[in-house]
C-alpha cells in the first residue's frame, strides 16, 4: 500500500522547519519526485512559505521535479571513473536513451542522472541502475546492459 | 550457559566483559565464551562474504546466492555472515570459509559460477588454484592450510598498520556481540567510569590525533574549546558526507565496522558534554545507512546509547541525517544549516562551531576515520598512537586508491610512508605497467603529486610543501594516458557545479576558470577574436585563480583553483602544447583531435559519410572520401564506423 503524504507528515511535529529535509527526502521516496501539491501541504504542515521550501529543494541536488523513469540510471562522474572513460560512458547511454542527463525518455522507461560520486570507486566506471551496480563499463558494455533492460519491457 | 543464545549472550557481555573494563578476566570459561562469540570456537563451517558496496558492485549479491543454495541442497549445517569490505576491492568478490579446527582462508574473485567448486574441494579440505587464494587468517589453536600463504604477509596488507579499519572486512558489521567480543565499547565504558571529560580531551590531545577530514587540526584541542563552554545544550556531529570524488574510506568504515563510529562518538559526545549527536551521511550511500541504523538500535538495546548509560547518569542519543546531495555540505557550517533545514551555505568564521554551532549551540564536528580512531587511543593510552607517524602527524592514515593504479582499494597506513611506496609497493604500480604520469590527491581541493615528487613522507605538512593537502585521502592514480589539462578542467567543472553561490569569487570565478580551460581544449574557431580572447584568459588564469583562493568566503572556494595551479606548475608543457601547438599530447581533448582519411585504403563505402553528424566527409560512392577540416568536430564517429583502417588520428 502506497503511504500517502499526510501520513508522512504525521510523523513529524508541526511547525518544526528543522525536519525540512527529511520530509522532503520521505515524500520524493514516495512520490518518486516532489510535486507542487505535495510541497504546498509540506509548507502548511511546517508553517513554511512554499517559496522558501523550493529555495531548500533546489539548492540540493537529491530533489527532483520531475517524475522518474522506470529505469533510473545513475552515472558517477567520480574523479576515478573521470580517469577511467566515464565520459564516453555518459555519452553512450545519452545517445541510446535519447535524452541528455537529468531528463526522462519519452517512452518513460529511462531517466539518466549524473551524480558526483557513489564511492565505489574501486570498480570505475561505475553506472547504478535503480540501484545495481554495474562496474568496470565500456561504451560496448553499457549498450548490452542497457538493451536488456529495454528486452524486459 | 549458551552464549549462542540471544538473551544470555548480552547479558554475558554486558555483565562480564563490559563491566569488567578495566581487568581483562583470565577465567577460562569466560576466555572461552568470547572466544565462541568472536567466530574463532566453531562448531559447525562459517562463511563470510564481502558485502560492501563494492563487492556487491563486483558481483558478491550472486556469490551469497550461491552459497546458500549450495548450503541448502547439499544439507550441509554451516552459517553464513556478510561482512564489510576488506579493503581490496580490486579482486572482490571475496569469500573466506572457516572450517572447524582450522584457519579461516579468504579466496578472492569468487563470482558465482565458482561458487559450486570451490566450496566442493574445501570442504574435502583441498585448495583450489593458486589465484583464487587471497591468503590464511590466523585462528587460535587451529590448523594451517599447508600451500597457503598468511594474508598478513600479502604484499598489499603487511606494510599496513590498521586501526581504523582493523574489523573491516573481518566482523559481522552488524553484531554487536562480536564487536564487544573483540574489545569493542570497553573504552566507552572505560572513559565513562574512570575519565572526566576533561581528561578523555587530555589524552586525546596528547595522543596528536588531528582531523582526518581535511583540515587537520588538533582533536583533542577542538574538543578542549567545546568543553570549557557553558551551555544547557552541546551537540556533537559526525561528517560522513563524503563529497570527495575518489575517497570511499567513510563508507568502507561505516559499512564494515558501524558500532566503531558509535563508539568514537560516545567517547566524544562525553568529553565535550553532549547529550544529542548527528551523523550527517550521504544518501548515496544507502547500505551505509542502514547498517548504521541497525547498529543505533542495538547499541540501545544493550544501554550503551540513552537516558544515564550504565549508571553513570551520562545520556546520548544519536540522530541519523541523511544529505540530500550537495558538496559544499562537507564544509562544517554549511553541514549544520543543512541539519537545520536551510540551504547548505556556509558563512563565515568566527564564531567557530564550538562557541556557536548547530543551533547556536557549542557544537563538535569531526569526520568518522577520526572518530575511528578515538576508542583505540583510550583502549592503548595516547603514547601508543603517538608512537605511530611523524613529528607532527601521528597515528595512521587512511587512503582511497583508485584511477590508473593496480590494485584499488583502501589502505591504512602508518604516517610518514612515501607515496611511492603506497603505490608501488602496496597497490602494485600502475595499471598495465603503463607510466606513472601523476597521482591526484585531496580530491578537488588538493593537487598532484609527480614523480619527481613520489618520494615525500605522508603527512599533512610536508603534503602542502608540494602544493597538494591531505583531504580526505583519496588518491587518484593517472597515467600517461591522461590529460592533466582535462582533469584540472574536470575538477572545475565539479566545483563550478557545487559553488553553492553565496560569494562572489567561487560562484563568478569557478565559471571563468572553467571557460578558459574550455576554450583552451576545444577546437579553434575561425574568428580572429576567438583566438585573442583565448589567449588573454591563458594570461589571467594564475591571477584569477590567486583571486579567488584569497577573496573566497569557505574552504571550498579557497581551495578551488588548487587542481589548476598544481597542474599549471608540474605540467606546464601540456598546457602550451594546448594553447600554442593545439595538440593534446595524451590525446584525450575529443575536440583537439585532427582526422585524415587515407586515401589508399579508403575503399568508398560511404559508412562514415552516414555516421557524421555533421556532413564534415565528402566524397561519392567507391572513391576516396575526404573530411572538411572546417567542419570537423572530431567527434570520431567515422574513426569508429570505418571497417577498413583508413581514418588516421594526427
Amino acid at each position: 500500500m502506497k503511504t500517502s503524504i499526510q501520513e508522512i507528515l504525521n510523523t513529524y511535529p508541526e511547525g518544526r522547519s528543522e525536519n525540512l529535509i527529511p520530509i522532503l527526502q520521505d515524500v520524493q521516496d514516495v512520490e518518486g519526485f516532489l510535486s507542487e501539491p505535495s510541497v504546498v501541504q509540506v509548507g502548511k504542515h511546517l508553517r513554511m512559505p512554499v517559496s522558501k521550501i523550493y529555495g531548500v529543494a533546489t539548492f540540493y541536488n537529491q530533489f527532483r521535479f520531475k517524475p522518474l523513469g522506470k529505469y533510473h540510471i545513475q552515472v558517477c562522474r567520480g574523479t576515478a571513473c573521470h580517469v577511467l572513460g566515464s565520459a564516453t560512458v555518459l555519452d553512450e547511454i545519452e545517445k541510446y536513451v535519447g535524452v541528455k542527463s537529468g531528463n526522462t525518455s519519452r517512452d518513460g522507461v529511462f531517466s539518466i542522472e549524473v551524480v558526483a560520486c557513489i564511492g565505489a570507486c574501486g570498480l570505475a566506471p561505475v553506472v547504478a541502475i535503480n540501484g545495481n551496480f554495474h562496474a568496470k563499463l565500456t561504451g560496448e558494455s553499457i549498450k548490452e546492459i542497457l538493451e536488456q533492460y529495454r528486452n524486459k519491457e | 550457559m549458551n552464549a549462542h543464545s540471544k538473551d544470555t549472550a548480552k547479558d554475558f557481555l554486558i555483565d562480564e566483559v563490559l563491566r569488567d573494563y578495566s581487568n581483562n578476566s583470565k577465567d577460562h570459561d569466560i576466555l572461552e565464551q568470547i572466544s565462541v562469540l568472536k567466530h574463532e570456537k566453531i562448531a559447525r563451517p562459517l562463511i563470510f562474504v564481502g558485502c560492501g558496496t563494492c563487492g556487491l558492485g563486483a558481483g558478491a549479491g550472486s556469490t551469497l546466492e550461491m552459497v546458500n543454495t549450495y548450503l541448502q541442497t547439499k544439507e550441509i549445517a554451516a552459517d553464513v555472515i556478510e561482512t564489510g569490505c576488506i579493503g581490496l576491492c580490486a579482486v572482490e568478490p571475496i569469500m573466506d570459509i572457516c572450517l572447524p579446527g582450522y584457519n579461516r582462508i579468504s579466496f578472492q574473485n569468487v563470482t558465482g559460477d565458482k561458487v559450486n567448486e570451490l566450496m566442493d574441494k574445501v570442504f574435502q579440505l583441498e585448495l583450489p588454484e593458486a589465484e583464487m587464494i587471497l591468503g590464511q587468517i590466523e585462528v587460535p589453536d587451529a590448523k594451517e592450510w599447508q600451500g597457503a600463504a598468511f594474508l598478513n604477509e600479502h604484499p598489499f596488507f603487511k606494510p599496513q598498520k590498521r586501526i581504523v579499519l582493523k574489523n573491516c572486512g573481518i566482523i559481522d558489521p552488524v553484531d554487536i556481540r562480536e564487536y564487544i567480543a573483540r574489545g569493542g565499547y570497553k573504552s566507552f565504558i572505560k572513559a565513562i567510569n574512570v575519565h572526566s571529560p576533561f581528561e578523555v580531551c587530555d589524552i586525546i590531545e596528547k595522543s596528536g590525533l588531528r582531523g582526518r577530514g581535511g583540515g587537520g587540526f588538533p582533536t583533542g584541542r577542538k574538543w578542549k574549546f567545546a568543553n570549557s563552554e557553558v551551555s544547557d545544550q552541546k551537540y556533537l556531529i559526525c561528517n560522513a558526507d563524503e563529497g570527495d570524488p575518489g575517497a570511499f574510506m567513510d563508507r568502507a568504515v561505516i559499512e564494515g565496522d558501524p558500532h566503531r563510529l558509535i563508539e568514537g562518538m560516545a567517547i566524544g559526545a562525553y568529553a565535550i558534554g553532549a547529550s544529542i549527536a548527528y551523523i550527517y551521511i550521504r544518501a548515496e550511500y544507502p547500505l551505509a545507512i542502514q547498517r548504521l541504523e541497525i547498529a543505533l538500535k542495538q547499541a540501545k538495546e544493550y544501554g550503551l546509547l540513552g537516558e544515564n548509560i550504565f549508571e553513570t547518569g551520562v545520556n546520548l542519543q544519536i540522530k541519523i541525517k541523511k544529505g540530500a546531495g550537495a558538496f559544499v555540505c562537507g564544509e562544517e557550517t554549511a553541514l549544520m544549516h543543512s541539519i537545520e533545514g536551510k540551504r547548505g551555505m556556509p558563512r563565515p568564521r568566527p564564531p567557530f562551531p564550538t562557541t556557536s554551532g548547530l543551533f547556536g549551540k557549542p557544537t563538535v564536528i569531526n569526520n568518522v576515520e577520526t572518530y575511528g580512531n578515538v576508542p583505540s587511543i583510550i583502549e592503548h593510552g595516547p603514547d601508543w598512537f603517538a608512537s605511530t607517524g611523524t613529528a607532527n602527524s601521528k597515528g595512521t592514515k587512511v587512503f582511497a586508491l583508485s584511477g590508473k593504479i593496480a590494485l584499488t582499494g583502501l589502505v591504512e597506513i602508518p604516517m610518514g610512508t612515501t607515496v611511492r611506496q603506497i603505490l608501488f609497493d602496496i597497490a602494485g604500480g600502475i595499471m598495465n605497467k603503463k607510466k606513472f604520469k601523476a597521482v591526484q590527491i585531496g580530491g578537488p581541493s588538493g593537487g598532484c603529486i609527480t614523480e619527481q615528487n613520489l618520494d615525500i613522507q605522508v603527512d599533512y605538512e610536508s603534503l602542502i610543501g608540494v602544493g597538494a593537502m591531505m583531504g580526505s585521502g583519496g588518491l587518484v592514480v593517472m597515467d600517461e594516458d591522461t590529460c592533466m589539462v582535462d582533469v584540472a578542467k574536470f575538477f572545475m567543472g565539479f566545483i563550478q557545479r557545487e559553488s553553492c553561490g553565496k560569494c562572489i569569487p567561487c560562484r563568478e570565478g569557478t565559471k571563468r576558470l572553467l571557460e578558459i580551460l574550455e576554450s583552451i581544449t576545444s577546437k579553434p574557431k575561425s574568428s580572429d577574436t576567438e583566438a585573442l580572447d583565448r589567449f588573454k584568459g591563458v594570461m589571467q588564469i594564475e591571477k584569477l585563480s590567486q583571486v579567488i583562493k584569497d577573496t573566497s568566503l569557505c574552504g571550498l572556494g579557497q581551495t578551488a583553483p588548487n587542481p589548476v595551479l598544481s597542474t599549471l606548475k608540474w605540467f606546464k608543457d601540456e598546457y602550451e602544447a594546448h594553447v600554442f601547438d593545439r595538440k593534446c599530447l595524451s590525446g584525450v581533448c575529443q575536440n583537439l583531435k585532427e582526422y585524415k582519411i587515407e586515401v589508399d585504403k579508403c575503399t568508398g563505402c560511404t559508412v562514415c559519410t552516414k555516421k557524421c553528424p555533421v556532413n564534415a566527409i565528402v566524397g561519392s560512392r567507391k572513391t576516396p572520401h575526404f573530411i572538411v577540416e572546417d567542419k570537423c568536430i572530431g567527434c570520431g564517429a567515422c574513426y569508429e564506423a570505418c571497417k577498413f583502417d583508413a581514418i588516421r588520428i594526427i
